[in-house]
């Protein structure tokens, strides 16, 4: 049986993308597979008795070393923000290249605190920063300086000791530009270097938690109990800065899909399946009630659907278990179509993810298919023709070119470029000043432009000579021949209209990074987790794959 | 050290700023990241023609013909290198094109750069004594000291070079004549097992 890859025209919906879950996929469960058997070690840790001070983490396999290199500062409760407006912030990180020397170090410690205002070097790769979840950072404290453990119900409501507030790479304020290491076999993989800093940053939050409560009490102190660690991840706040990188980076995102999209694909074209792997399967969706039963949120927005979740997640675990037959023929596909038509959005999503589980030899492949070499598609084929672009458009933007931009609400937003701190902003361009400075992110007004344009002109007319007079358009060419090669390219869907939700965009990325339990705080960011009950360092040798369904 | 990754962003929106359109600030940072990459001063001239672009007219140039002659102004450099990008599947057919008067013409070298891994051919840029060689986007070599970067250049060309060696004939049998050094003379009994067919493989 030949399964179709699903629509694009379905799939890059704002909606849809918003109810991406992780999976086997995720950046972050691909980083443990690939550092499994690299050789982790804590090679410094010099804090005072506060838990101030500077750390180094490494990974190691042959000539290789990557170094995580930590500064623990001294910040007041007031000066602690995680919007991006902050300045000081209780610990900062950098992705070290390397083993640092101590000049690195000196360097550093002047530089990495400052975060944006800083300046890193080719020798760094990533730059993060983050605060205490202060509640429970001095709960953890307070309770092992007593020799107890701490209370885990209230640990299980945050999930995390400290929360990340932006994790830069690619060349940002002076880092390594992606080139110069592309060619390394251990990072052929989206933001693999982004999620080694956060995991390193975790076991950093468990030592310095055990640091400060044994300096606190020496007799009594005990350590947190591993079991304990390993249920908590780290948090993460992030705001509309993601948000245009899905559409600046169309071949990416193309990739990011298509590989998803290809796994479903080819899970629903299985004809037999094993025993053991639908036995996984339904033990990871019975288990995954888990994650969403302890999915805190004050969002109006997520608890609506969350509930929605939940029910058809229960619906369909009563379906599998009661009605439906793994001995059948293509029992995957079965599945995904009973889905689309009994449930909604969110949880075809959440299975679909959970179907790759017990598919190792199929996703482990795909997974290096994820990283994209743009320069490669940059280049707009000029000796084409114009009816070859309206091919295109009429094919490829079918939903979009029923837009009616003529329309107020489908042009209310723009996007621009905050002059305070250099980060996007979305705001309503008929009540605020600046959108003469709109950034080019409202791709649909865009294409269905130049698609106006196309019919007024000749359709044997090159494209090179179409752009003499219409350099406007230029860049929605480019997406145009783009999306003609790569068809999950484009956000199918109106960035500028009034019901807009950007969040959709933030959690697509995030739920390709790995992150978990998304608690919108508003619809323009959210706060996330993630490595929650990933192994430990200690344990990355022989871990269980599905770690992610039995924290 | 700045990034190539900040070099882009940074001359992106400032092509924009400058009145650019975002399609053409994406080619010009391209282009300045190249510049840069390869160890020419992107920034700095983009930056001495971004001072003197809107106080000074510069000619745009739609159609490429061989010759080009305008009026009294010199021609903007980006117009020209996206125009040159775009038709250059078309132009290359003229061999060698003639233009004169254009500001800033390290700005046209990423783009010709470009459009000589799109042709598959080298091309070679000429202006007064100056000349550059654009390799395929690979790399561009020139006798002009890095120092030296004109804000114009009288009269240029462009030659679009045919694929041939750089070497003779001669040349090369000597070197291929070297390399056959490497090889085994074959005996009867290696002619009937080495290949593994024997001496017939007919059927």
């Amino acid at each position: 049986m030949n399964v179709s890859l699903r629509d694009p025209n379905l799939i890059m919906k704002l909606s849809r993308l918003g109810s991406f879950h992780q999976s086997r996929l995720s950046f972050l469960r691909s980083f443990l597979s690939e550092f499994k058997d690299w050789e982790y070690k804590r090679d410094l840790f010099d804090l005072d008795k506060k838990g101030h001070g500077t750390a180094v983490y490494s990974f190691t396999k042959k000539k290789r070393v990557y170094s995580l290199v930590c500064f623990a500062n001294k910040i007041d409760d007031d000066e602690r923000s995680d919007r991006v407006i902050a300045t000081k912030w209780d610990a900062a990180f950098t992705l070290h290249d390397g083993i640092p020397l101590k000049k690195d170090i000196d360097r550093l410690k002047n530089e990495v605190p400052k975060q944006e205002v800083g300046r890193l070097s080719y020798k760094e790769l990533t730059l993060s920063r983050a605060n205490k979840s202060v509640r429970i950072f001095d709960h953890v404290v307070d309770s092992l300086s007593k020799g107890k453990q701490p209370n885990l119900d209230i640990l299980e409501k945050v999930g995390y000791l400290y929360r990340t507030t932006a994790v830069y790479g690619s060349g940002k304020f002076g880092l390594a530009d992606r080139f110069r290491i592309k060619n390394r076999d251990e990072i052929n993989g989206p933001f693999r270097l982004e999620m080694m800093l956060v995991y390193l940053v975790r076991q950093f939050t468990f030592d310095q938690v055990n640091h400060v409560a044994k300096n606190r009490n020496p007799k009594l102190a005990v350590k947190l109990d591993p079991k304990i660690c390993k249920n908590l991840g780290i948090g993460n706040s992030t705001g509309l800065g993601m948000a245009p990188f899905i559409v600046n980076h169309p071949t990416l995102l193309n990739n990011w899909i298509l590989c998803r999209e290809t796994a479903l694909k080819k899970i629903r074209e299985l004809k037999i399946i094993d025993i053991k792997d639908s036995d996984l399967f339904k033990e990871c969706v019975r288990n995954s009630i888990k994650n969403i039963t302890s999915w805190n949120t004050e969002s109006e927005y997520q608890i609506k659907k969350i509930k929605f979740l939940l029910r058809d997640i229960r619906k369909f675990i009563d379906f599998l278990e009661n009605e439906f037959n793994f001995q059948k023929n293509y029992p995957f596909n079965s599945l995904y179509l009973w889905l689309e038509k009994e449930t909604c959005e969110e949880c075809v999503e959440y299975i679909v993810s959970l179907m790759m589980e017990p598919f190792g030899e199929i996703i482990n492949p795909l997974v290096k298919e994820m990283s994209s070499d743009e320069e490669k598609y940059f280049n707009i084929p000029t000796n084409r023709t114009i009816e070859d672009l309206i091919g295109i458009l009429e094919k490829k933007y079918s939903n979009i070119l029923k837009i009616d931009f003529d329309k107020k609400e489908n042009y209310k937003k723009f996007w621009f470029i905050s002059k305070n701190k250099e980060e996007p902003r979305l705001a309503d361009r008929f009540e605020e000043s600046g959108s003469d400075l709109e950034q080019p992110l409202a791709i649909a007004r865009d294409i269905k432009r130049l698609y106006k344009k196309t019919l007024l002109a000749k359709k044997s007319l090159k494209i090179g000579k179409f752009l003499i007079n219409n350099s406007d358009l230029r860049h929605v060419v480019r997406r145009a021949f783009v999306i003609e090669k790569f068809p999950y390219s484009e956000i199918q869907d109106n960035t500028i209209s009034e019901n807009i939700v950007p969040i959709d965009m933030l959690r697509l990325k995030l739920s390709f990074f790995g992150a978990l339990k998304f608690d919108p705080r508003s619809d323009k960011w959210l706060r996330i987790c993630m490595f929650q009950g990933a192994p430990l360092p200690g344990e990355l040798k022989d871990f269980d794959e599905q770690w992610v369904y039995k924290s | 050290m700045k990034s190539l990754s900040e070099i882009e962003t940074t001359s992106k929106r400032a092509s924009r700023a400058v009145g650019f359109s975002w399609g053409i600030a994406e080619e010009i940072a391209k282009g300045v990241r190249l510049l840069e990459l390869f160890g020419f001063p992107g920034i700095k001239i983009l930056n001495q023609y971004y001072k003197l672009i809107n106080k000074k007219n510069f000619e745009n140039l739609s159609v490429i013909k061989k010759n080009n002659k305008l009026n009294k102004q010199s021609i903007c450099p980006i117009n020209l290198g996206v125009r040159i990008l775009d038709q250059v599947t078309t132009i290359e057919k003229l061999k060698k094109i003639t233009f004169y008067k254009i500001a800033f013409p390290i700005l046209l070298l990423p783009f010709l750069s470009r459009s000589s891994d799109i042709i598959g051919k080298k091309i070679l840029l000429k202006f007064e004594k100056n000349t550059f060689l654009l390799n395929f986007n690979v790399n561009i070599s020139t006798n002009l000291s890095v120092k030296k970067f004109p804000v114009l250049a009288k009269k240029v060309e462009i030659t679009f070079l045919e694929n041939k060696d750089n070497f003779t004939e001669k040349e090369w049998k000597a070197l291929y004549k070297l390399s056959e050094n490497t090889f085994v003379e074959e005996t009867e009994s290696l002619k009937q097992g080495a290949a593994g067919a024997g001496l017939t493989d007919n059927d």
